[in-house]
Parts: C-alpha cells; sequence; structure tokens
C-alpha cells in the first residue's frame, strides 16, 4: 500500500472542520478581504477597489464608533458581574431550601428557554410607557407619572439591562447549583467544628471550590454575548439618538441600512475580536481553575 | 433563656428575609413571561385601555386570528412554525453526528496541536451573529442558497457544532476507555463498539447537547433575519415582526405567536432537564 491513510481523528474531526469552514471561515476571509474595498452593496463593482486601511482608520477616528464600543464594553462589564452576582446569591438561596427544589429549580430555567427577540419583545411591552406593565403598575399605586422608559436614554439604557439580566441570570444560577450540590460536606462541617463564622467558611471553602463552576457559566455566556443584539435591536433599535447604541446594531446599521458592506465589516472585525477576547479569556481562567482543582482532563 | 429567646428571634427573621427573597426573585422572573401568556388571551381593546384594567377577561380571538391566517396583516404562522419545526430539528441532527464524531475524536486519540485545534473550534462559536450575517448573507447569495431551508440548516449547523463538540467531549472522556476495549477484544469492531457499548453510556451528554442545539435554532435571530425573505423560509423568531408596523404593534397577535413558539420549547426542556444540568457541568468540569 502506498497510499496513506488519513488518521483515524482527522477522519472524525474532517465533517465539523469543513463545515466551519465553508459556512464561517469563507465568510469571515471574504469580509476580512471587503473591509480593506468601499464596498457597497448597491454598486458590486466597488468591490474591486483596494482602499487599504480605509475603512479601519476611519472607524477609528470615529466618535460614534468609539461611543458605541465603549457603550458596548461597559454594557459587557455590568451585565457579566450583575448576572454572576445575582447567579451566586439565587443559587445559595435555592440551595437552603429544603423543600420545593425541584420545582424552583425548572422555574429557575424558565428564562433560558426564551428566544432573545422575544425576551426584547417582551419587555418592550412591559416597559412600554403608555400601556405597559411597569407604568401600569406604578399609576395603579398612585403615583401619577408615566416613565418614559424606553424613550429616555439613561431609563432605555437600565431596560436594556434588565431585559439582558433577566435572560442570563439563570444560566449562572443553575451552573453555581450545580456545583453547590456537587460540593463535598465534609469541609464545611469541619470548619464549623473549628469555629469559622459563615461569612469565612463561604469564603474560603464554598467559593474556591464553585470557581470553575463559575467561569464555565461565565465561557459560555461569553460565547454569545453578542445575543444582546436581539434585544437591543428590538426594544430601542440603537436609538433614543444613539444613546443605547452598541457596536452590533451600529454594525448592523451601517451594513444594511446604508449599504457600506466594506465598513460595516470592519466593524464587525472589532466586534469580533472584542467577542474572541472575552473568551480566551474565560477559557483560560477556566483551564486555570480546573488545574487547581485536579480536574484537568 | 433570654439569650435563647433572641437567637430564636433571629432565626426567625432570617428565614421569613430568605423566604421573601427567594419569592420575590421567582416572581421576577415569572412575571414577564406569565405577562406575555395572559396578554395573549385579553382583548385588544382590554390591552390598550387606558387607565389599565386589571381584571383580565377572556377570549380566543388572537389565537383564531393567528391561525385562520386571515388576522390583521395576515401572519403565515402555520408556515412559519413548519420552517421553524424543518430547520431546527434538522440542523440540531446533523450538528449532533458531526459534533459528536468531532467530540469522539478529542476525547479518545492523541494528536499534535490537539488544544490549538479545540480552542479555534470554540473561537468560531463566539464569532457574533450580526458580525457574521453580513458576510454570509452575500456568500449565500452569490451561491443561490439564500431564503431556503438548507441555507439556514448550513448556518446553524456549523453554529452548534462547536458547542456540541465540546459537551460530548467532556462524556466521552468519563467513560473509562476498558469499556471500548473490552468490547472490541469480544469481536466488536471499533463503530460497532461505539454504537453498542459507548454512545448509551454517553446518551445523556448527547441529549443536553441536543437540546441547547434545538434551543439555539429555535430562538436565533440575527442570522434568520438576513438569510431568510419569504414566507416559504422564514422561522417565527423572524416572523414575530410581522406584527409591527411602522408605529403600532399588534401586541395581542405578538404575545399568541411568542406563546406559541416558548410551548415546545418548554415541553422539550422539561423532558430532558435533568440531562441538561448534568450535561452543562460534567461537559464543562471534567472537559
Amino acid at each position: 500500500m502506498t497510499r496513506r491513510r488519513l488518521p483515524e481523528w482527522l477522519v472524525l474531526l474532517l465533517p465539523a472542520i469543513i463545515v466551519i469552514a465553508a459556512v464561517v471561515l469563507i465568510p469571515l476571509l471574504f469580509s476580512l478581504y471587503s473591509s480593506f474595498t468601499p464596498y457597497k452593496l448597491t454598486r458590486p463593482s466597488t468591490l474591486w477597489k483596494w482602499v487599504g486601511t480605509y475603512n479601519y482608520e476611519k472607524i477609528l477616528s470615529d466618535a460614534k464608533f468609539w461611543a458605541a464600543f465603549g457603550r458596548t464594553v461597559l454594557f459587557l462589564t455590568i451585565v457579566l458581574n450583575v448576572e454572576l452576582l445575582l447567579g451566586l446569591g439565587i443559587a445559595l438561596m435555592m440551595n437552603k431550601v429544603t423543600w420545593g427544589q425541584r420545582t424552583l429549580r425548572t422555574i429557575l430555567m424558565f428564562p433560558m428557554m426564551f428566544s432573545p427577540i422575544l425576551v426584547g419583545f417582551q419587555f418592550k411591552f412591559i416597559f412600554n410607557d403608555n400601556i405597559g406593565l411597569v407604568n401600569n403598575a406604578l399609576q395603579s399605586m398612585g403615583f401619577n407619572v408615566a416613565l418614559p422608559w424606553l424613550v429616555d436614554g439613561k431609563l432605555a439604557m437600565f431596560s436594556i439591562m434588565f431585559a439582558e439580566i433577566w435572560m442570563s441570570t439563570s444560566v449562572f444560577a443553575i451552573l453555581i447549583l450545580a456545583g453547590l450540590f456537587a460540593m463535598p460536606r465534609d469541609p464545611l462541617e469541619a470548619a464549623k467544628v473549628d469555629g469559622c463564622t459563615p461569612w469565612q467558611s463561604f469564603r474560603h471553602i464554598t467559593l474556591p471550590f464553585l470557581m470553575p463552576f463559575i467561569y464555565i457559566a461565565m465561557t459560555i455566556r461569553s460565547l454569545d454575548v453578542a445575543r444582546a443584539y436581539d434585544i437591543v435591536q428590538i426594544m430601542t433599535g440603537g436609538g433614543p439618538a444613539r444613546r443605547t447604541e452598541l457596536l452590533w446594531t451600529l454594525m448592523s446599521r451601517t451594513g444594511y441600512v446604508d449599504a457600506r458592506m466594506g465598513l460595516a465589516n470592519a466593524m464587525g472585525y472589532v466586534s469580533i475580536l472584542l467577542s474572541i477576547l472575552f473568551t480566551i479569556y474565560f477559557f483560560r481562567k477556566l483551564s486555570a481553575a480546573r488545574a487547581e482543582l485536579g480536574m484537568a482532563g | 433563656m433570654d439569650r435563647n429567646q433572641s437567637h430564636r428571634n433571629r432565626r426567625r427573621v432570617l428565614k421569613t428575609l430568605h423566604l421573601t427573597a427567594l419569592f420575590l426573585t421567582m416572581m421576577i422572573i415569572c412575571i414577564p413571561g406569565l405577562w406575555i401568556v395572559l396578554n395573549s388571551f385579553r382583548p385588544t381593546v382590554e390591552i390598550m385601555a387606558k387607565p389599565p384594567v386589571w381584571v383580565p377577561s377572556f377570549t380566543l380571538d388572537h389565537y383564531r386570528a393567528m391561525f385562520a391566517g386571515a388576522g390583521e396583516g395576515g401572519v403565515p404562522v402555520f408556515s412559519y412554525f413548519r420552517n421553524s419545526l424543518i430547520v431546527s430539528v434538522t440542523s440540531t441532527l446533523i450538528a449532533i453526528l458531526i459534533g459528536m464524531s468531532g467530540g469522539y475524536a478529542f476525547a479518545r486519540y492523541r494528536f499534535k496541536g490537539k488544544n490549538g485545534y479545540f480552542v479555534g473550534l470554540m473561537l468560531f462559536r463566539a464569532v457574533p451573529g450580526v458580525a457574521l450575517s453580513l458576510p454570509l448573507f452575500i456568500v449565500f447569495a452569490k451561491v443561490g442558497i439564500i431564503d431556503t431551508h438548507f441555507g439556514l440548516i448550513l448556518a446553524y449547523v456549523a453554529m452548534n457544532v462547536p458547542f456540541t463538540i465540546w459537551l460530548t467531549d467532556g462524556f466521552f472522556r468519563q467513560i473509562p476507555k476498558e469499556l471500548h476495549e473490552a468490547a472490541e477484544i469480544d469481536g466488536c469492531t471499533r463503530w460497532q463498539a461505539f454504537w453498542q457499548v459507548e454512545f448509551p453510556v454517553a446518551r445523556s451528554g448527547v441529549a443536553s447537547a441536543a437540546i441547547f442545539a434545538f434551543l439555539t435554532s429555535w430562538n436565533e435571530f440575527a442570522l434568520a433575519s438576513q438569510l431568510t425573505r419569504s414566507v416559504g423560509s422564514k422561522t417565527m423568531p423572524v416572523g414575530l415582526l410581522d406584527f409591527t408596523a411602522e408605529f403600532t404593534i399588534n401586541w395581542g397577535g405578538m404575545c399568541a405567536l411568542a406563546v406559541l413558539m416558548i410551548v415546545p420549547a418548554l415541553i422539550l426542556t422539561f423532558i430532558v432537564q435533568k440531562h441538561l444540568i448534568a450535561g452543562l457541568t460534567f461537559g464543562g468540569v471534567k472537559g
């Protein structure tokens, strides 16, 4: 036999590699190329004009882009931290419950099944300044106000964050809860005997044990942070007056509404890099935490 | 005696606080969803009423309009539902097959640059749908598979494969190597050993990966909104937009479609919820 056979692992991996190359890699290479051209959907011939780094220079010197970029990073930082803290709190509370825990856990999984776009519509409805649940409730309680939840810049940002946090906190809560279930009882009891306060035993025993679970949750979340696009797009569309414009809505507006694909793809690359940075960061944390627990594969 | 009493009081206060906090949390989680369900059964006049009507009346108008396809704007819900179902189920099945073989490769074989391949695959999952949708739209349009089930299925398979690999890899790794070695000694081929010995053991992991893949495709919007144009291929998340006009939104109709969208996901998740949690944690921690 002179013909070399492919190693088995490669044969097994090949379908995955082919699909991903066809659907993700090739389009990404194409968009990398087009980000160096003034490509406009309406004028296909512009695809063949090379303008070098013009698009990148343009977005890097664009105040609107930087505002959206900063807002996106701020948004992600706040949202991920709040989700983590709330998730941890909920998990600790649920762990103490002795009765009906399964039902509670089922309820907790509820938001995970919602489509992000549905969450967007749902909260657009609830925060509607005229017929929304929140304002109706406020008015029925006697406050004579109609807060412009989605019209005022700051309130709109708050509403969007609320929606995002509502949707994703349960991922953290459920994973951390699973960690709490898996935790051995002995160290905690030993700590109690030795006279640790509840805070001390939480800080030095529970939390380190939960770390890998927290990083799994973070990694899973960081894989699709851009889901927030659906919510923002539906709730405010980046408005009012670009007050809630995130990187992703700015990109889709540039690409689809203004049809400036080259420019939009350049922005796309910045957002891809941002996502990848988030993912790599948490992946490394995850493997470090695993190694610490001696669970490395 | 006195100290005992105060201790007991403190305990009681803490317990009440705990239960109240838990109750509030559960309320915040439940109310938005319930509000949607409730409103799908209320007449539009009542939804729009000012001052608000708190005692709901019951009507099936929105569902009737939706299923008759002749409601305001005539949203073809059945087609959307069918499209969603076809696309999600097919892409899940394909993604599971491809992902499983990939996960098996990572769990069972040693090769150069394994970690590199793994992280590389995961990074493709991190590419935001919006950023991908721009070039994918152009490429699919050139190939001529835009606005077809096939195009969308292909996109979702690629989206779901990395995560499926991650989860199944963790599960296959938990299965001792001796299991398939013993089967091979007993005369199974590697292929038979996999399907008859290892697959049944890893089934719950595969199930949880399948649920995640299904939910992702069922709920995806950013890609679908660009890759589908007509009734023949639009999925339900995209169909939701049909209820919005320039300045008004048909809230009742939208809520009805939303309920239709949640119910299958809900049923499916309840059936396999145990696997779901196990899958995520084991896949991640041990992987």
